[in-house]
């Protein structure tokens, strides 16, 4: 049996003492969690693609000033010229560069992908979780709204909301952001049920910690994984809507450049036929990146699979 | 070391731990409007004075309601009505503020160690965590007392980086049972601790809880589902059926002389390696447990009593004192001996 | 059981309410009032308070949700301001075109995606499994507009065998060939949404089903695979598609609004953009509350299904 002294440390425990906090001290063996699921992810040969590509079109965005050849709103060219040596992707009917109109269109798109998402997970992981935790009336209010929220098929609500509070980037953000916030907390909401309990919340409750530092240091972390994957595909699905809305003309508005909007010139059977550079790049470009986002969040759902042995 | 245990004085001190008449009912719900149709009554009137310094044992058949009265002491139960006295004070009186204060003196051991451990938290985090929140204690002082603690139960301080399933089941006990105890409690319920480990593993955890009782003079409510573990630690041991206590004695008297029919039918259950001290007589029982949703009238045992008789059938017996030997207390009309 | 599917409609009513009521808040949040917006501008302000006062726009907002609520029961979804006609008949006269499409679309999606989904399932692991798997996932991630675009350049513009548009031939004998021609291309747009994720679905039941236990004392008796796949596992690894079936519905809705528009596919989804672009709030309101309709009623379904299926609901 060990000493029990209280008084004397052991040598161990002077070394860590001496000038290191809690979290990183030396001599401390470190398996993180996240390290696992990292490498677990690197063996999806398309999640890591897709990360790739993503990861470019990250850059293409931030350096849209520096590698757009015009500016996206110029007039630059002639009507609906095809591509040339001047404009690699021809123009579009208005006279501008298609090209640089592509490049600009990935900061909204990812924008929209990003930003929608942090929101209602945000709400969404909020509302789930005071409903799991406190259960009760308040759970089965919140179930109810939540229902009514998913009743609704989310193209027609989008469409309504937009005719109704105006089109624009920021609106079909928040509108977005509106519809995704009920699947979240739902899924948060089964999640902290599920935690709540088990034996180490139970423990925490014993310890006495508040609900608060029970919900978001102890229940929250295990319930990331079913988040993280939502999140992701909700990106991907995010900017599906979005584009299908500035198609139909109910999103961003020209002149600003979104790649939805510029495939409405597709509308028109002369641009159909004989102008394939002004709506095949945007699609195919659409194409890309939700792919890309698809293949992450497939990667991140097997890496965080708990039926997995681990690598 | 045996089980050679002293029964403590109960006329020496005030008791550290007081239940009155505990009740936990958890209501049943059926129908299409979740109509309360009855109550499943898993603590059905508890008296039970745990004096500091003494273990008791709580033992019983699943579904007793023990480990529902442990939740309920600790406050994770709500309990449906009585008292819970922790140095005088009504624990279901109090506000939440004053509860938390008490917590730093109640504390719980359990029984499954794969889950009683977050799995994403270091343990130096699962440690040191309490420390912070319940006595504030700064960063260092409480990572050097996380280490000295880890020493205590038996484990490398280096360990403290590590995360939970990088340990055994028995070592994880052990961290659970080091976070117990870092906030010097002077109750801790121990609710199954060694029932989910090997039996090689079980005695080592039972010594080390006795170690850190005498050592740090702690008060174990213990509750367990093997006798032999309830034997070897407890003082003195309460027998609990259907939601309530039976038989209630010190150790030695309640294996040498058991008063109740149950009691006797649990130590006959219990396998004797030598086939020459076999009681030849052994008590059996007839029948499955009653659900605890509708008791049985009268004495809730008397269904699968050998011994039982109409007045059995009729009248339910109360926990009273043997009148001869003091400390021993057990409900049963006729009771053996 | 009955108690089951009791309780679910019980609980299905509360959230009626909730969408007719949200519904009717989202029409009256838009700016503008009707009476501006239909009425010759020459009008006086007095004629035109009174009449708002007749259509009853002055009252307060319960009592108009009442008397749209009592309205709807009826059947009554008012008249659309565009083109004055009852809202129920216009909505009648596009349901058909609409259920044809999404009707084929499902049947479409099931067809080539179970099929698909065994065969990836069986094979798993092998390098048609992995194509399908990636290919399944570029359905989904395939703008469906991009998709009918594209589908009508290479089939109606550039091979030209196929119409690019509307539900028959101009001049044409109007009959159900035509119309069927004329439903090929949107009903591959609009299935392709769903078979996608159909493909994986079938796939994992499949292979989860696959690897139980009693599979393995079928074969361990010496039943050939074929018959292990399809008489045993195919029927519990099948069933569940039932249940789901149900979840499709909401996407359907949403897509064939944009399949209805770029194959100019005279369905409910044309009348919502029509809608949409004319701020015709009755007819807004009428097709919004069907749609929810649809999926309440889809999402009871799957939950009716559900109950069928697994036999501790059923026997509880």
């Amino acid at each position: 049996m060990p000493s029990l002294n209280l008084e004397s440390g052991t040598a161990a425990s002077s070394e860590l003492v001496a000038g290191s906090s809690a979290a990183i001290a030396p001599g401390f063996e470190r398996e993180s969690y996240w390290k696992m699921i990292g490498q677990r992810f690197v063996q999806h040969k398309l999640a890591v693609a897709g990360m790739v590509v993503l990861g470019l079109l990250i850059l293409i965005s931030v350096l849209a000033p520096w590698i757009a050849p015009y500016d996206p709103n110029e007039i630059t060219g002639a009507f609906a010229a095809s591509p040339s040596s001047q404009h690699w992707l021809g123009t579009d009917q208005v006279g501008r560069d298609v090209l640089s109109r592509l490049i600009y269109a990935t900061r909204v798109s990812l924008a929209v992908g990003v930003v929608t998402v942090l929101l209602y997970v945000c709400v969404g992981t909020i509302v789930g979780a005071i409903a799991g935790y406190v259960g009760g009336w308040v759970d089965m209010l919140i179930n109810r709204i939540i229902d009514v929220f998913m009743s609704f098929p989310s193209l027609m609500v989008i469409l309504v909301l937009v005719t109704v509070l105006g089109t624009g980037l920021s609106n079909i953000i928040i509108v977005l952001a509106l519809l995704g916030w009920p699947a979240v907390a739902r899924l948060v909401r089964g999640s902290v049920l599920t935690l709540r309990q088990t034996e180490f919340v139970k423990a925490g409750q014993a310890l006495g910690f508040s609900a608060p530092r029970l919900i978001f240091g102890h229940i929250l972390p295990n319930a990331m994984g079913p988040i993280l994957v939502n999140a992701t595909f909700g990106a991907a699905a995010a900017i599906l809507s979005e584009s299908s809305l500035s198609f139909l003309g109910m999103g961003v508005q020209p002149p600003t450049a979104s790649w939805g909007n510029m495939l409405n010139a597709a509308q028109s059977i002369t641009a159909l036929t004989s102008q394939p550079w002004l709506w095949i790049p945007p699609g195919l470009i659409i194409i890309l990146s939700v792919l890309s986002i698809n293949f992450i969040g497939d990667g991140i759902r097997d890496a965080m699979d708990p039926r997995r042995t681990s690598a | 070391m045996s089980a050679m245990r002293m029964p403590i004085e109960e006329s020496a001190d005030k008791p550290l731990l007081e239940l009155e008449g505990v009740h936990k009912y958890y209501p049943v719900q059926k129908g299409k409007f979740s109509k309360t149709v009855g109550q499943i009554k898993a603590v059905d009137g508890i008296n039970l004075q745990v004096y500091p310094g003494e273990t008791v044992g709580l033992v019983g058949e699943s579904g007793c309601g023990k480990s529902t009265l442990g939740r309920s002491i600790i406050g994770l139960e709500e309990i449906t009505s009585g008292k819970v006295l922790f140095e005088g004070r009504d624990l279901t009186q109090v506000s939440n503020t004053e509860m938390r204060k008490l917590r730093r003196d109640i504390q719980m051991i359990f029984q499954d160690p794969y889950s009683s451990l977050n799995p994403r938290k270091r343990i130096v985090d699962l440690i040191t965590e309490p420390l912070h929140v319940l006595r504030g204690i700064s960063d260092a002082e409480a990572l050097q007392q996380a280490s000295q603690l880890m020493e205590i139960v038996g484990l490398s301080a280096q360990g403290l980086g590590k995360y939970p399933h990088e340990f055994s089941g028995g070592q994880r006990q052990r961290i659970g049972i080091a976070r117990a105890v870092a906030l010097k409690p002077k109750l801790i319920i121990c609710d199954e601790p060694v029932s989910a480990l090997d039996v090689s593993i079980q005695a080592q955890i039972l010594n080390l809880l006795k170690e850190l009782q005498r050592e740090f003079n702690l008060t174990y409510l213990f509750i367990g589902h093997g006798l032999g573990s309830v034997k070897y630690m407890s003082n003195r041991i309460a027998v609990m059926y259907l939601g309530k206590v039976v038989e209630l004695a010190p150790v030695q008297t309640l294996f040498s002389s058991p008063r109740h029919p149950y009691t006797r039918a649990l130590f006959d259950a219990y396998p004797i390696p030598n086939p020459h001290l076999r009681n030849k007589e052994r008590m059996v029982l007839e029948g499955d447990v009653p659900s605890p949703a509708s008791p049985p009238q009268g004495c809730r045992f008397h269904t699968r009593c050998p011994l039982a008789s109409s007045k059995c059938r009729e009248e339910e017996p109360i926990l009273t004192e043997d009148t001869f030997q003091k400390g021993h207390l057990y409900a049963c009309h006729d009771p053996l001996g | 059981m009955l108690n089951y599917v009791l309780r679910r409609l019980l609980i299905a009513i509360p959230v009626l309410f909730g969408v007719t009521f949200l519904n009717f808040v989202l029409i009256n949040l838009a700016p503008g009032d009707p009476v501006d917006m239909y009425v010759n501008p020459d009008v006086s302000e007095e004629d035109k308070q009174l009449r708002r006062e007749a259509l009853g726009l002055n009252d307060p907002f319960m009592i108009r949700y009442w008397k749209w609520l009592a309205n709807l029961v009826q059947g009554d979804l008012g008249h659309s301001f565009s083109s004055f006609q009852p809202v129920t008949s216009l909505i009648a006269e596009r349901i058909g075109p609409t259920l044809l499409l999404v009707g084929a679309s499902i049947l479409f999606g099931y067809l080539i995606a179970i099929p698909i989904g065994i065969y990836c399932a069986v094979k798993s692991g092998s390098k048609f499994d992995y194509l399908m798997s990636t290919t399944s996932l570029l359905g989904v991630s395939i703008p469906n507009f991009f998709l009918g675009l594209g589908l009508i350049y290479i089939f109606g513009v550039l091979l030209g065998v196929l119409p690019t548009g509307g539900m028959s031939t101009m001049g044409g004998n109007d009959g159900i060939g035509d119309t069927l021609t004329h439903l090929i291309l949107p009903t591959i747009t609009l299935g392709t949404s769903i078979s996608g994720g159909m493909i994986r679905y079938v796939r994992a039941s499949v292979i989860e089903v696959l690897g139980q236990e009693y599979l393995r004392t079928a074969r361990a008796k010496g039943v050939r695979e074929f018959i292990v796949i399809h008489k045993h596992a195919l029927k519990n690894a099948l069933i569940p598609l039932i249940t789901i079936a149900g979840l499709d519905i909401p996407v359907l809705i949403g897509g064939a609004v944009i399949t209805e528009s770029i194959f100019q596919w005279n369905g409910m989804g044309q009348l919502t953009i029509q809608a949409i672009f004319s701020r015709d709030f009755p007819l807004l309101m009428g097709v919004n509350m069907l749609a929810a309709l649809s999926v309440l009623a889809a999402n009871l379904w799957s939950d009716m299904m559900y109950a069928v299926v697994d036999p501790r609901i059923k026997y509880s």
